[in-house]
Order: C-alpha cells, then sequence, then structure tokens
C-alpha cells in the first residue's frame, strides 16, 4: 500500500506543521503554483507506521547475507557513518573561507594521499562523483594527454567484451570509437587479437582487472606492454578493487589512470542511485590534466584548494564543490580505522571466502565457470547444465534463496557466461554464514532435480511473490493515480 | 538444440542472414541468440537509407537480462526496417526467423556474403562455444 492510499482529505498533523505561513507576496504570480501540491494527507503515526513496515520488508546486509558484494553493497561500518556526521563537518558551508576549513581539507589531503599509496599512482583527484563520473574524467584525460601531444589519429578505445558497460558508454561520451576485445576460455584478454587490434589509432584500453569474470589478468604485464608500444594508455576501472586492496597496486601493473568506487570499497552503502564518489588516481603523464579542486598543502602545513590557476591543463570542475563530502569522509574514516595492516585483510578475506565458497559449492554439484582459476573476491557459476537437465535456471535458484533467507547473488552478468551466478561474500562474513549459504544452495540443488515446479514458482515466503519483470520493462508506469 | 535452418547463413555474432532473389539480404537473430537474451523488452532498429559497414552495429535488443548491439553482417544500405518490433519485441522470442526479422540491406559488396557461415558450421561454433 502506498501512503497516498492512506490519505484522506484534510487530515492533517498538527504537531508537524508550522505555525506560521511563509510570506509568498514577494514570488511573482505566474512562478505560484495555481494548485496546492499533492501530497498525502495523513497522520503523524500512520506515516510513522507506514515507513517502519516498508522497512520491515526490506532484505538488507543489516538482517541476511548479501552475496551481491562490495559490487552493490558490503557492509559499511557503523563508525565511519558517525564520524562524518560529527557537527564540526556537517555544519562546514562548501563556500566557507579555507581558513575555516582546514580539518575537513587535511581529512582531503590524506585521503588523496592514502588513495596514491594504495593505488600506486602518483596524484590523486576526489572530485568525480561517482564511479561513471571517474570514468568520464579518466578518458577525459587520456583524450587531453594526446590533444596535449598533437597525437590527434587516436580515435579508438579498445575494451575486453566481459567489461562493465559503463566502460564502452564512457569511452563513447567522450568521443571515441569503441573496439571490443574477445576473452579467451580461461577469462583472460586473448593476447593475439589484442595485438592485431592495436595501432596509431589506439587512444588506450579500459580494463578491469580482476576482471568481471572474477579472475584476475594474469598476462597484465604483457596487455600493458602491447598497450604501451602502440602508443596508448591504460585505464584501470576500480570496480573490484576489494578484491587486492592494499596487496597489488595498479600502478605496478602498469596503469596510467585508474578510477576508484569508494561508495563500494570503502564504507558507503551503493546501489541505492547514490551519492558515489569516484577519485581518480593518474601517474606523471596525465598529472596535468587532473579535474580540479583538488587539495593542496603549504609548507606551513595548512591546506588550500587548487584551481584552474595552479593547474591550467586541467580537464575541468566536475562538480559544483568537491565531490560528495560526507562519502569521501566515510572513505577517509575507513582507510584510518583499517590501516596500512588493516587493507589487505579487506583483500585476503574477501578472496579467502570466495575461494572457499566455490570449493564447496563445486564439491555440492554446482559447475565454477572457471574452473582451472582461483576465484579472486567473486567467482562465477554457470547452471547451463542444470537448466538443461532440469528447465530450473538461474533466476529460478535465485528467486529460491530468498525463501532461504538470503539475498540472491548477481544474475546473468556477465552475460558471456550461459546461466550464470556472480557470487561475491566478502570480507565480513563467518565461516557459519558461507556455511549456512552452501547448505541452501545444495538444498535448491535437489529440489531442482526433485520438484522443479517448487523452484520456478520461488518465491513463497517474500512480501511479494515472483514479480512480472517483462510486464514492468515492456509497460513501464510509475505514476499512481486515485 | 539450437532451431538452425539449412538455407540461412550466420555469423558469429549470432545473426541470420536470408538472400532474396532480388540481391537484397534479410537479417534478424537467430533462435539460439534470443533463446540466451531470454524475453525482449525493446528493439532499436537502424533508419532506412543508412549505409553500414560489415560488423558495424547497427541495432539494439534489450531484453530482461542484457541490452545487445546486432552487428550487419555485411556492408550495404538499409532498404527496409521491421516496424512490428517496436510495439511487439516479443516476436523475437516466438518467431526469431519469421516475423521477427530485423532489417533489409541492400549489399554493397555482395561477395562479402561468401564469408558467413553455413547451418553446420553455425552449429558447431555455439558448440564450441559453451565452455
Amino acid at each position: 500500500m502506498l501512503i497516498f492510499e492512506h490519505s484522506q482529505p484534510g487530515r492533517t498533523n498538527p504537531s508537524q506543521s508550522p505555525l506560521d505561513r511563509a510570506e509568498t507576496g514577494g514570488i511573482p504570480s505566474h512562478l505560484r503554483r495555481a494548485q496546492r501540491a499533492l501530497l498525502p494527507e495523513v497522520s503523524e503515526m500512520q506515516v510513522v507506521r507506514h515507513y517502519t513496515r516498508l522497512s520491515q520488508k526490506n532484505f538488507s546486509i543489516d538482517t541476511q547475507f548479501y552475496p551481491l558484494g562490495s559490487c552493490t553493497m558490503k557492509y559499511n561500518p557503523r563508525a565511519c557513518n558517525k564520524i562524518a556526521l560529527l557537527p564540526g563537518f556537517t555544519g562546514r558551508h562548501p563556500q566557507a573561507p579555507e581558513s575555516f576549513s582546514q580539518g575537513f581539507l587535511g581529512c582531503m589531503y590524506e585521503l588523496q594521499e592514502i588513495l596514491k599509496d594504495v593505488t600506486g599512482m602518483q596524484a590523486v583527484s576526489l572530485t568525480p562523483m561517482a564511479g561513471a563520473q571517474g570514468e568520464f574524467a579518466g578518458v577525459s584525460m587520456i583524450r587531453a594527454y594526446h590533444d596535449a601531444r598533437g597525437d590527434s589519429a587516436r580515435t579508438e578505445i579498445l575494451v575486453p567484451d566481459a567489461a562493465h558497460g559503463t566502460n564502452p558508454a564512457t569511452a563513447a561520451m567522450c568521443g571515441y570509437t569503441v573496439r571490443e576485445i574477445p576473452t579467451d576460455n580461461n577469462g583472460d584478454i586473448d593476447l593475439e587479437l589484442l595485438r592485431a587490434a592495436v595501432g596509431p589509432h589506439t587512444a588506450g584500453l579500459m580494463l578491469t582487472n580482476p576482471s568481471t569474470l572474477g579472475v584476475f589478468e594474469k598476462d597484465i604485464l604483457e596487455v600493458r606492454t602491447i598497450v604501451h608500444d602502440a602508443g596508448g594508455l591504460l585505464y584501470y576501472d576500480g570496480a573490484n578493487l576489494n578484491a587486492i586492496l592494499g596487496l597489488v597496486k595498479p600502478g605496478d601493473m602498469g596503469f596510467d589512470v585508474i578510477h576508484m568506487n569508494l561508495h563500494k570499497t570503502f564504507s558507503t552503502p551503493h546501489g541505492g542511485g547514490g551519492p558515489g564518489a569516484g577519485p581518480v588516481g593518474v601517474n606523471e603523464k596525465l598529472k596535468p590534466f587532473l579535474p580540479i579542486p583538488i587539495v593542496g598543502k603549504e609548507n606551513d602545513g595548512s591546506y588550500r584548494w587548487l584551481t584552474e590557476k595552479d593547474c591550467p591543463q586541467s580537464i575541468g570542475r566536475l562538480s559544483a564543490h568537491m565531490g560528495n563530502a560526507g562519502v569521501l569522509l566515510r572513505a577517509y574514516v575507513y582507510a584510518r580505522l583499517l590501516g596500512r595492516e588493516g587493507m589487505p585483510r579487506v583483500a585476503h578475506y574477501a578472496t579467502l571466502n570466495a575461494n572457499y565458497l566455490m570449493a564447496r559449492l563445486t564439491q555440492v554439484g554446482f559447475v565454477a565457470a572457471f574452473p582451472k582459476r582461483r576465484a579472486t573476491h567473486e567467482f562465477i557459476l554457470t547452471l547451463k547444465k542444470l537448466k538443461d537437465e532440469t528447465g530450473v535456471n538461474a533466476m529460478d535458484v535465485a528467486k529460491r534463496l530468498l525463501d532461504y533467507g538470503y539475498h540472491a547473488p548477481t544474475t546473468y552478468f556477465p552475460l558471456l557466461v550461459p546461466e550464470c551466478l556472480l557470487i561475491e561474500p566478502t570480507e565480513t562474513e563467518s565461516k557459519e554464514e558461507l556455511d549456512g549459504f552452501i547448505d541452501a544452495m545444495q538444498k535448491i540443488l535437489i529440489e531442482a532435480h526433485t520438484s522443479p515446479a517448487t523452484v520456478k514458482g520461488a518465491p513463497y515466503t517474500t512480501p511479494v511473490r515472483r514479480l512480472d519483470d517483462v510486464k514492468a520493462a515492456r509497460e513501464l508506469n510509475l505514476t499512481w493515480k486515485p | 538444440m539450437s532451431n538452425i535452418p539449412k538455407h540461412l547463413k550466420y555469423t558469429k555474432t549470432h545473426e541470420w542472414v536470408e538472400v532474396q532473389k532480388d540481391g537484397t539480404v534479410t537479417i534478424g537473430i537467430t533462435d539460439h541468440a534470443q533463446d540466451l537474451l531470454g524475453d525482449v523488452v525493446f528493439i532499436d532498429v537502424p533508419q532506412v537509407g543508412r549505409e553500414l559497414k560489415a560488423g558495424e552495429a547497427c541495432a539494439v535488443v534489450e531484453s530482461v537480462k542484457a541490452a545487445s548491439d546486432i552487428y550487419s553482417p555485411v556492408a550495404g544500405k538499409v532498404t527496409a526496417v521491421n516496424g512490428a518490433l517496436t510495439d511487439q519485441p516479443e516476436l523475437v522470442n516466438k518467431d526469431a526467423y519469421g516475423t521477427a526479422w530485423m532489417l533489409r540491406l541492400k549489399p554493397s559488396n555482395p561477395p562479402e556474403l561468401n564469408n558467413l557461415l553455413d547451418a553446420d558450421a553455425y552449429a558447431s561454433f555455439i558448440a564450441s562455444e559453451a565452455h
């Protein structure tokens, strides 16, 4: 039931209503609405109960295992949010003079330094407000670099076929033609096809490592050599940074530019449409082109914004101030809480949990998409055999998991692998929790053979049963009408 | 097993091609492709008159799982598109080789048609892809 359906004409909420009415005489009449806004007219108690009930229907990481992982939402420690909400931070005005913002600027400067260190890059800008904007900033810098050298023949960005859809979209947004590079049977880039594809037209290659196939691109140094020898630059998509945090640095792999999703890896819930933070890191080649503002440190230890005057070759500004301050602060606190010792532990446990799940699920009868490869922080099962034998597909298994109290993993991505489940447990799950998930998966596998209709009809225990996603996509209608 | 009619030609990107008597070619996606995609919810076809290169992305098929580009199997000029797919994208799932044809081309370099796969070669290709 929607809040609008509780509405009764004239029902008001006196304890919440302002006693005085705003003076609107100064607003020209053509800018004033002729009719009252169609807001729900409900009592305070109705509002409280409505939203409390809705929140109880949520399937959330606070209540259940959520194997979408850092890709969508890993556990974000409460402390990070609590500290980012200190009044000294929330009360700061973004236009306040630098002398009043030294504490905040200090945190941002240190965050820049921490991110440089953990990624092996030479400079960082925190400005991009989301992963996609980080990608846009990164590829814009690639373009600015080639343009500054008068190298205007480079019109093509290479993207592996397993890439996130944002990669080709970003390249196209920046005016490049996209060329897809196929993946071989082990999930690595096909090096022969890459060699054949590069040339004087290559502006760069965008790569996620570990890839979306859940494997570490083991020929990365060879990939780097091929792209660099052709005069192209190497772009690192930080979507899977969680797997290598503090262990392997993209800078050491030869990447020229990287974006990080702080809202995935560094303690802010993601998957709700924002806000996000997609800082970019670069090596010396691309340093002059970083988006502004950046926080600089003076010789006397004070901090100040670096702007157009300091960075004349910058690709420019991507937001009114400097990104989403709250997300950046949470990331800073998260990084400081983990410390240099804690950061690799994130990667170690995320990888250990994924490999444990993959090994146990294979033992109980599931098929790994890349059985010869060790999982990174995530891995892929292919349910093609199960579908051929029983008619039960990946979506059916995902829906049935809800009945057992587990959120479904990512389904049907990447599309290269038929009937796939992409499972990412993250570093914060205990062995008992993982064992519970394995038991549920095993039960579903047995049900698929003994009673496939049960699995195909799932879920049975959720607030709503299986939704008709085809009808929703074909007849999109988001407007409630009385 | 997928339905792979003998009289058509195929691409490794899962388009089918039918050569008409007047030399134009009709293009759609294969039964195997629609099975992989699942329920199709949206189709974007090119403008009539557009000149396409072989391998150029010329249409988009969106399903509940993913949005996928459709690539032109040969170079040529678009002479017709199937407007019925705008309102009935589900035709792709029901009748991939018939009413769900997507576009017609007048090939600018007809010998390119010899590079396409025959039904047997396409069948072995999709068998090899299922790793």
